[in-house]
């Protein structure tokens, strides 16, 4: 199972990266770093999602260090590996569960579409392997067959699914499961919201409400709370991260759908704006599709290492 | 959603109109502002580069250099730029001339909308073209997508074609298409699995599907938070499909918009649809020159007028406008206004559609204002007699002290309230004088108290 984790690791971050490695590799073949050279390099950055910002940082250092070198592709390639993966390395920690609480809850948040069902699906086989007891908690109660979504991974998973009927309050659903949860003494409650976008206050609001009455049975809960962000998303991610931060006390990020031409280069952005874990990122559609972060080969992948 | 991108546009052109000429340097140094906020705002790079260039050779040379105001000659060439980018004046109105029952093909990446767009654009055909639409779902690969469909048609008042267990795709397109010639219907939405550009074996079903059924319209559903990679699916499908449409979702969002200048750029197709909101009709027509506005500051107010005349009710709003022309606005027609303006929506977007009030925008959302203001302004009104309605200047402490407690709030804020209804009519008194002609010249800011686009507004 190691062996095919890897494989298909590298091979979603290879595909996702082909295109930001023919760049690099248009852009520099053994060359002056000049000027002109310098402003291809940080188009082909900016092509790959990390933003201006970042991308130009990144040129500046490299400025500092190499101008007027004659570089190859591969020098270019590492320097810029390194450099990436410096900025990553810091936030790639897996998401602990703290034994002591029976059980952790987990309150999983993002916008709509970004994979939050799917995750939960992918981490209750995860937890399910461990030999640990987790419990979904079906808290989308606003779109359309949310519910079955999440019980048909529940079926699949073997782990036990708390459902509501149809636009119930979730607030109310996550205290009776996290009532339930407790006395079945479960290892971890995982807990679906509905997609929200995040300059929409009243729906953010809903989370907050859901947070409130989960510390009516647990000061502490949630213990964690998971912000799932599609890889596809540009800039506006820093937004999103930004508001579901300071509004719902986001503790870490899962980054799905980085198996497509995606290439994820706004987790760069991400992780020096912010420096929030990046817990784990999604790589297909299967229940073992959720991999560890791993920020080295990750910006290997990004400027074609691989 | 281009609320962002609009802000720095207008901070570029501020800087422009400050100044009386205009250099050649000056317009490079604006297209180079340009050029990074269209990146900020996720513009494909290649979009950006042809877009830059295209205006510079507009710019630079006697046509700026020669105008009366330069720097408004250079917003009216970025804005004409911008509308071409995003596939020239006006909407594409959907094709759906061809035989009954009329194959209509959504398709796109996971999670991108396709579900929720599906039964947005079946409830708009059946309620405004009276069409009779079948919705069929296609996805047997993410669970319960089949009855996420099914419920939503359910909800639209719209037909599903029944689940059959282990069917495949392109046997349920050929069912759905059976089943649209056999009982009459007059469009048959086909929604797909989401899929990867990269996924061949998805993509070569889709390919079989299109095949099987021939769609007049394969619709690509799109995320408006897309960043850079929006092309290349675009690209993708494009290539494999022939997608005669796009649809940009989540527009309700605050992404800044970048996937929608890119997609007419890269695949040809116009944008027709926009998707902007949970509720299932939610789906707008796609105007370029709207948009183009809304991103330069200049505000949509089309589309107001369009939202606007959808809610409100008319004789209501023209009897309202005349008593305003007459400086008889009382405090019941103030919460007449009120109650319809809350039927239309969020303050903040009804302001992102004004022109020039991006920045009062953000300051009102920074401000963090609570929306419920209306309401409880509804309530203070409705705690007045008939008598105060018509004339605010008899209430005094003791009145004020009783409609604080009928209505639930306090004293403050009917202090806040009367206060801002008197604004209100020297606003008004304002208007008269500019009259219309005025209004379009100097925008909505010219009606403003001295001062306030500045200000941080104060909280209620």
């Amino acid at each position: 199972m190691a062996l095919g984790f890897l494989s298909r690791l590298k091979q979603g971050l290879s595909r996702s990266t082909q295109k930001l490695t023919e760049g690099l590799g248009a852009a520099l073949t053994r060359r002056k770093l000049d000027d002109a050279a310098l402003a291809e390099l940080e188009d082909v950055l900016v092509a790959a999602d990390l933003g201006p910002a970042v991308a130009g940082r990144v040129i500046a250092s490299f400025r500092r260090s190499r101008f007027g070198d004659e570089v190859t592709q591969a020098e270019v390639r590492q320097a810029l590996a390194g450099e990436i993966a410096s900025i990553l390395q810091p936030v790639a920690r897996p998401m602990l569960l703290d034994p002591a609480r029976r059980p952790h809850v987990v309150l999983v948040v993002g916008v709509n579409g970004t994979g939050k069902t799917t995750t939960i699906g992918k981490l209750a086989l995860h937890y399910m392997a461990e030999g640990k007891r987790p419990v979904l908690v079906a808290g989308d109660t606003f779109r359309a067959a949310a519910v079955e979504q999440l019980q048909v991974w529940g079926e699949r998973t073997g782990a036990p699914v708390i459902s509501g009927p149809p636009n119930a309050d979730a607030a109310g659903l996550a205290f009776d499961a996290l009532t339930r949860a407790a006395v079945e003494d479960a290892d971890v409650l995982l807990i679906d919201t509905a997609g929200r976008l995040h300059n929409k206050s009243a729906l953010m609001e809903e989370l907050q409400k859901i947070i409130r009455v989960l510390r009516k049975k647990d000061p502490a809960a949630p213990h964690s709370v998971l912000l799932v962000l599609d890889a596809t998303t540009g800039q506006n991610a820093v937004q999103q991260v930004r508001v579901f931060k300071e509004l719902v006390e986001v503790t870490g990020l899962v980054v799905t759908k980085l198996d497509g031409s995606a290439r994820g280069g706004i987790v760069v952005a991400l992780a020096e704006a912010f420096g929030l874990p990046i817990h784990a990122v999604g790589v297909g559609e299967q229940a073992g599709d959720l991999r560890p972060f791993d920020a080295g080969e990750f910006a290997s992948g990004l400027v074609g290492q691989v | 959603m281009f609320d962002a991108l609009s802000d720095k546009f207008t901070g570029i052109f501020d800087g422009l109109r400050r100044r009386g000429a205009l250099s050649e340097g000056d317009v490079t140094e604006a297209l180079r502002e340009v050029r990074l906020a269209m990146l900020d705002a996720d513009v494909a790079l290649p979009v950006v580069k042809d877009f830059v260039a295209r205006v510079r050779e507009r710019a630079i040379g006697a046509e700026v250099l020669s105008a009366v105001s330069p720097g408004q000659q250079v917003a009216k060439i970025v804005n004409d730029a911008l509308v071409e980018a995003l596939g020239g004046a006006g909407a594409v109105p959907l094709n759906l001339a061809a035989v009954p029952p009329v194959p209509i093909l959504m398709v796109g990446l996971q999670g991108s909308g396709k579900t929720t767009t599906s039964g947005k654009l079946a409830l708009r055909l059946t309620s405004r073209e009276k069409r009779r639409v079948l919705l069929a779902s296609l996805d047997t690969q993410r669970p319960a997508a089949q009855l996420q469909l099914a419920q939503l048609a359910e909800r639209a008042g719209v037909a599903s074609l029944p689940i059959v267990a282990g069917q495949s795709p392109v046997q349920i397109a050929r069912r759905a298409m059976e089943a649209g010639r056999r009982e009459g219907f007059d469009v048959v939405i086909l929604d797909t699995a989401g899929r990867l550009s990269i996924d061949q074996a998805l993509m070569n079903e889709v390919r079989e599907i299109r095949e099987a059924t021939s769609p007049v319209e394969t619709l690509l559903v799109v995320d408006a938070m897309t960043g850079q990679d929006a092309v290349q699916t675009a690209q993708a499908f494009n290539d494999a499909l022939g997608v005669t449409g796009i649809v940009l979702t989540r527009m309700d969002g605050d992404a800044r918009g970048g996937a929608a200048l890119s997609m007419r750029h890269v695949t040809g197709a116009p944008i027709k649809f926009s998707g902007s909101g949970e509720k299932i009709d939610a789906l707008e027509e796609f105007h370029p020159e709207r948009v183009a506005g809304r991103i330069l500051g200049l505000g949509d107010i089309a589309g107001l007028v369009e939202r606007a005349s959808e809610t409100i009710d008319q004789d209501e709003a023209e009897k309202l406008a005349r008593r305003m022309m007459r400086g008889q606005f009382t405090l019941e027609d103030y919460a007449a206004q009120l109650r319809q303006i809350s039927k239309m929506g969020s303050i903040s977007s009804i302001l992102g559609m004004l022109p020039g009030m991006g920045q009062m925008k953000q300051k009102i959302e920074d401000a963090n204002i609570d929306t419920t203001v209306f309401k409880r302004q509804q309530a203070i009104i409705c705690s007045m007699t008939m008598k105060e309605r018509r004339a605010p200047e008899i209430i005094k402490a003791s009145r004020k002290k009783r409609i604080a407690a009928g209505s639930g709030t306090s004293v403050q804020e009917i202090n806040k309230l009367l206060k801002q209804f008197d604004d209100m009519a020297t606003m008004m008194k304002r208007m008269g004088k500019l009259g219309q002609k005025g209004l379009m010249r100097q925008g909505i800011g010219a009606l403003m108290p001295r001062g306030m686009g500045q200000q941080r507004p104060r909280g209620y």
